[in-house]
Formats: C-alpha cells, sequence, structure tokens
C-alpha cells in the first residue's frame, strides 16, 4: 500500500519537473533548460534537505510538531555565517573562497548543534513545550545578534551575504549546488542507512534502551545529520521555518505507515512536489511577486495553529 | 525608602544621559553659551528622551495587562498579534487609501490591533489550563501569521517603498523622534496612566473569570478595557517608532517575581523599570556605534531573549 502511494508521489514529481522546465518556454527548449535545469536541482536538493532533517529531527524528539526550522537550526547557521564575515572582514571573507568557508561554517555549525541542542534536549526531556518554547526564544536570539553584527558591517560586506539572510526561491545560491548536492546525498545516505534504527529510536529512550540501541550516542548523531541538512538548506535559499512542517504533516497523512522506509522517501517527494509545483504555479502561472516562502509561511503557520488546537500535539 | 531613592537617582542619570548624547556636541555648560544648544535639546533631544519614556512604560504596562487577560506570563502586545495586527491595519490603510493622514492609519492601526488581540484570546480560551507554555507558543506561531499576511499583501503589491515603512514598522527605533513626531504618543501615557486606576480590576481578571464575576465585577467590561489600552499603546507606538519586542514580556515578569501580582502597587514599577531600560537601550543603540546608530528593537532583543530565557529556566518550581 505504500509503495502505491509512493509510485503515485513520483508521478506527480515527475509531472511537476516537466511543468517546472517547460511551461511557458518559447523558442529553443535547449536554451530555456539551460536557466531552468540547475534551479529545479537546487530546488529538489533544498527540499530532500528541508524534508529528511525535519524527519529525523521529529524522530528523535518524538513528536510531529518540532522542526529544526522552528527551534532555530537555521537561524543558527546565519549567525554562524555573519560571525565569521565579522571577524574575517569582506576581504579575508572572499579570500578563504566560497567552499573551504563553506565548509568551515558547516563544522562550526555541527559542533554547535549538537553542544547546544544536545544539551536542550536532554534538560527539557520531560517537557515538550518548554523545548519548543526555548528554541523559538533561541531563534530570535540568534536573528537578534546577526542583526546587531550586520548593523556593525560594511553595507558593502554585508551584500556579499545577503542571499543568505532572506529565504528567496527566486534567487537561488547557484555557485554551492555541486558541494551541497554531495553533502544531502551523502547525509540522506546515512540516514537511509539507518532507517531501521530510526524506526526503534521514536519509540522513545527507554524502549530504545531496553531494545539494546545506544540511545544517547545515536540521538547525537541524528542531531549532527539534522544540522548539517538544515545548514545546507539554509545555505541555499535561506531560513524558511514552517517549510519542514508542512511536508511532514503532509507525508503522514499520506504515507501510511510508521516505518522510516516508507516515510522517509515519501516527505522527500513530498517536498520535493511542493516546492517544484509551487514555484512554478506561483512564478509561471500567477506571476506573483510574492515569493514562496512567504505563502510558505502562512500555510505553515496555520497548519501549526490547527494542529495544537485539534489537540494533535499535547 | 532606600530603593526609591537610587531608583530616582539612576532614572535621572539615565534621563540626563539621554538629553546630552548625540552627534551635535551639547553639554550642560554649553547650552547657556552655544545658541543652537538649547534649540537643539527642546526640538530633538528632550522629545526623543520622553518618547522613550512614554514608549517603554507603556508597552510595559502593555504588556503586564494583557498578561492579566491571557492569564499567563509569558504573552506580550509585540509578540501575540497586537503589533503586527497594527501592521496589517497600516498595510491595508496604505492599500486602501494612500494619502491617509497619520491619524487615520493610526485609527486604522488601532482597530486591526483590537482585532487581532480578539482573536488571539478566543484562541487560546481553546487550549488546556494544565499546559501553561502552550499559550506563548502559539501566541508566537499567531504573531508569525499575522506579519506574514502584511508581508504577503506588501510583497503583492509592490509597493516597495511602503515595505520599506512597514520593516521600519518592525524595528523601532527612536532616532526619527523630534518635536512634532512624536505627540501620538502621549495617547500611549494618558491610557497607561488610565491603567493605574483600574490596576486592581485588572488584579481581579488576572484570578480568572469566576472570580472575576463571583467579587461582582463586570468581566467583559474589564476585559474589553484592558484590550483596548493594549491595542491602543501597542498601535500608537507602531506607528510613531516602530515596534520594540520584549519590552512588555521582560519588565512585568522581573517586577512580578520581585513584588507579586498585585497590580496597584506594582504597576509603577514597572513603568518605571520599562522606561529605565528602554533609555538604557536607547543610550547603548546610540553609542554602539558612534556616530550612527542601531536600532534599539535589536538591542532589546538580544536583551530580553536572554531574560526570557532566564525566565523559563527559573520559573519557581510550585509554578512549573
Amino acid at each position: 500500500m505504500p509503495g502505491r502511494r509512493l509510485l503515485i508521489l513520483f508521478a506527480l514529481l515527475a509531472l511537476s519537473c516537466v511543468f517546472y522546465l517547460t511551461y511557458g518556454a518559447r523558442g529553443d527548449i535547449g536554451f530555456a533548460l539551460q536557466f531552468r535545469g540547475p534551479k529545479l536541482v537546487a530546488l529538489m536538493i533544498t527540499g530532500a534537505a528541508i524534508a529528511v532533517s525535519t524527519k529525523l529531527f521529529q524522530t528523535v524528539t518524538g513528536n510531529r510538531i518540532l522542526t529544526p526550522a522552528i527551534m532555530g537550526f537555521d537561524s543558527l547557521y546565519v549567525l554562524i555565517e555573519i560571525t565569521l564575515l565579522f571577524s574575517l572582514g569582506g576581504f579575508g571573507y572572499a579570500v578563504l573562497g566560497e567552499s573551504t568557508r563553506f565548509s568551515f561554517s558547516l563544522v562550526l555549525m555541527i559542533a554547535a548543534c549538537i553542544a547546544l541542542f544536545g544539551t536542550l534536549m536532554r534538560q527539557t526531556q520531560r517537557d515538550l513545550h518548554r523545548m519548543i518554547l526555548v528554541g523559538i526564544i533561541f531563534g530570535i536570539l540568534f536573528r537578534s545578534i546577526s542583526g546587531l553584527l550586520v548593523r556593525m558591517i560594511d553595507p558593502n560586506e554585508y551584500a556579499v551575504l545577503q542571499s543568505n539572510l532572506f529565504a528567496n526561491f527566486n534567487q537561488m545560491d547557484l555557485d554551492l549546488i555541486g558541494l551541497s548536492s554531495l553533502l544531502i546525498g551523502v547525509a540522506i545516505f546515512a540516514a537511509w542507512r539507518m532507517r531501521n534504527t530510526l524506526d526503534t529510536l521514536e519509540l522513545g529512550r527507554e524502549i530504545s534502551i531496553n531494545l539494546g540501541l545506544d540511545h544517547d550516542r545515536l540521538v547525537l548523531v541524528v542531531l549532527g545529520i539534522v544540522a548539517l541538512l538544515a545548514a545546507v538548506s539554509t545555505a541555499l535559499v535561506g531560513p524558511i521555518i514552517f517549510f519542514g512542517l508542512i511536508v511532514t504533516s503532509l507525508a503522514h497523512q499520506i504515507v501510511p505507515s510508521f516505518r522510516h522506509r516508507d516515510l522517509l522517501p515519501g516527505t522527500i517527494l513530498i517536498a520535493c512536489i511542493v516546492l517544484v509545483a509551487g514555484q512554478s504555479i506561483l512564478e509561471r502561472v500567477f506571476h506573483l511577486d510574492t515569493t514562496l516562502s512567504v505563502v510558505i509561511d502562512l500555510v505553515g503557520g496555520l497548519t501549526f495553529l490547527v494542529l495544537i488546537l485539534r489537540g494533535n500535539i499535547r | 525608602m532606600m530603593t526609591k531613592l537610587l531608583v530616582g537617582v539612576l532614572f535621572a542619570l539615565l534621563f540626563t544621559a539621554s538629553l546630552f548624547t548625540g552627534v551635535a556636541n551639547i553639554n550642560p555648560g554649553s547650552l547657556f553659551s552655544q545658541p543652537d544648544a538649547l534649540w537643539i535639546l527642546l526640538v530633538s533631544r528632550l522629545p526623543r528622551t520622553l518618547a522613550v519614556i512614554i514608549t517603554g512604560s507603556s508597552l510595559a504596562i502593555s504588556g503586564m495587562i494583557l498578561q492579566m487577560l491571557a492569564r499567563n506570563r509569558f504573552v506580550e502586545p509585540a509578540t501575540a498579534g497586537t503589533g503586527q495586527g497594527a501592521a496589517v491595519g497600516i498595510i491595508a490603510v496604505t492599500i486602501l487609501a494612500p494619502q491617509a493622514s497619520l491619524m487615520v492609519k493610526m485609527i486604522a492601526a488601532v482597530v486591526a490591533a483590537l482585532g487581532s488581540t480578539l482573536i488571539f484570546l478566543l484562541l487560546i480560551r481553546r487550549l488546556p489550563v494544565d499546559r501553561p507554555l502552550l499559550i506563548p507558543l502559539v501566541a508566537l506561531v499567531y504573531g508569525g501569521f499575522v506579519s506574514a499576511i502584511a508581508i504577503f499583501f506588501a510583497y503583492q503589491l509592490d509597493l516597495l517603498q511602503y515595505l520599506e515603512v512597514w520593516m521600519h514598522g518592525m524595528s523601532g527605533e527612536f532616532s526619527g523622534v523630534m518635536m512634532g513626531r512624536y505627540e501620538l504618543l502621549w495617547i500611549a501615557a494618558i491610557l497607561s496612566l488610565l491603567a493605574y486606576f483600574v490596576a486592581d480590576q485588572f488584579t481581579i481578571i488576572g484570578l480568572g473569570k469566576e472570580m472575576t464575576l463571583n467579587l461582582g465585577l463586570g468581566y467583559r467590561q474589564i476585559v474589553a478595557f484592558g484590550m483596548v489600552i493594549v491595542s491602543v499603546v501597542t498601535a500608537v507606538s507602531v506607528v510613531t517608532v516602530g515596534m520594540i519586542p520584549f519590552v512588555g514580556l521582560v519588565v512585568p515578569n522581573i517586577a512580578s517575581r520581585i513584588m507579586g501580582d498585585n497590580l496597584r502597587a506594582s504597576l509603577p514599577w514597572v513603568a518605571v523599570l520599562g522606561s529605565m531600560l528602554v533609555l538604557a537601550s536607547d543610550l547603548l543603540a546610540r553609542t554602539i556605534r558612534y556616530p550612527y546608530e542601531v536600532p534599539v528593537s535589536i538591542i532589546f532583543g538580544v536583551f530580553g531573549a536572554c531574560v526570557f530565557l532566564w525566565l523559563l529556566f527559573t520559573r519557581p518550581v510550585h509554578a512549573r
């Protein structure tokens, strides 16, 4: 049953991709593909990264409303980038080279996430609401500090960073696609290898330990993967708070399974469909100026409120 | 008595520092020798300082009132949709009637803020009472949702300049305050003063609907009055200086930890503490990158978020 649903999703994704690549393209199709191809790849790897990071995070925290973005992972990455720029200066930042700098921020990000959120999760294990609230406030704190540093930076230096600070699917950072795809591929592969372990982890700390898993260590590994994925997706399009929440909620409705074997591909497919179809409809059909991220925030905020009020996450 | 004196001296120091900090170099001595100095003081520095004091104290008071209405310590108008509602109102007026005066804009902001606050209070009624931290969570998400509506329309209608205004509205700062450009804030000051006269009623509201009715008070009337104060104060400050988050959250919490929830006794302290904290932040905002300025909302955002985290982790055991 889940298999058939996944096939349908796959077909839908293929349709959306064809639609994205060809709709409204006049003249030489090869010319249009040169522009739209890389963008399509970027959209899909971003979708996959957010989908997997959200699902993994929800698995280790044992609930369906927490997402890395809501907990401030994205803002933390932005803060790391700005701090780097601030301490190196625009020149040093540029000299370092894009991929060196990117790798450096990724390492920092993974270390910071494991230290910060690993501790936080241990401290607030019994109190989900406190954990979410602390996460959100962390997000605000990171954004405020970033805002402060931005004001202290020379405007010319700031321009170097701007594309990372605001979510925008129209201006994705395409230079990073090669490295990003590689990293995301490795991270997703690692998650896929762990799919059966993840099924067990979702049962909670006590049960997984009873079943013979090294729970605490595994959670840190998963957090590391989540941090990596969140960092890469933020670097590509910027922070989008509610996208992961929409996607995982949809996945739990559409894919009737509790196993990561089915849920991971399902979530990835749904994320890619939403991004590719949403972007083509907004950009090509309606010619909306609004970026997809604003619409996602609107729909996602509503989803979150409905989930809380219906009592799904108490 | 000692505390009062100390606070008074500190307040006077901050007030004076705020008057004499800025790009144009004036000091108490030059007031009489330099012809421009007195003029700068009266037209720019004094209005700015007053604006800071009014904004700080009235935002803190309206935060306290909203916390009583929502019966939760962790909500405040700037994050629970009131401020975002005001922004939606300003946007709506800018779209429908671009030539509208500041007064019309403010009325629209107040109406939208009222509506948004009402929806928030209705929403949280449906939450279970034994999960207090759900309320601030809903508040933050709801506030984000309302502000996404505002951003959506701002983007959609391609009012770039307008978006700029709105962005300014989200990042509060006092650099634009001059004589003639802050007077609306006095409305907030008057309402905050009014709040003091009905402080006892707000204290009782904080005990719940049944208790309020048992004590013979009109629940709806007090809630309505509280909502009006919160919405008008927030809307006025958004229109004139922009949004300053966390003032309404941090200040009442500190006050309430020290002296409890008897508003008659604590409101004056809330007001003084609020104005002093915003004064200090504004001073820092003016000097940290002198001669340029950093929006005070950013400074207060860093400070407020840290205090909020501290509050969350040091919650008294009985209130967990």
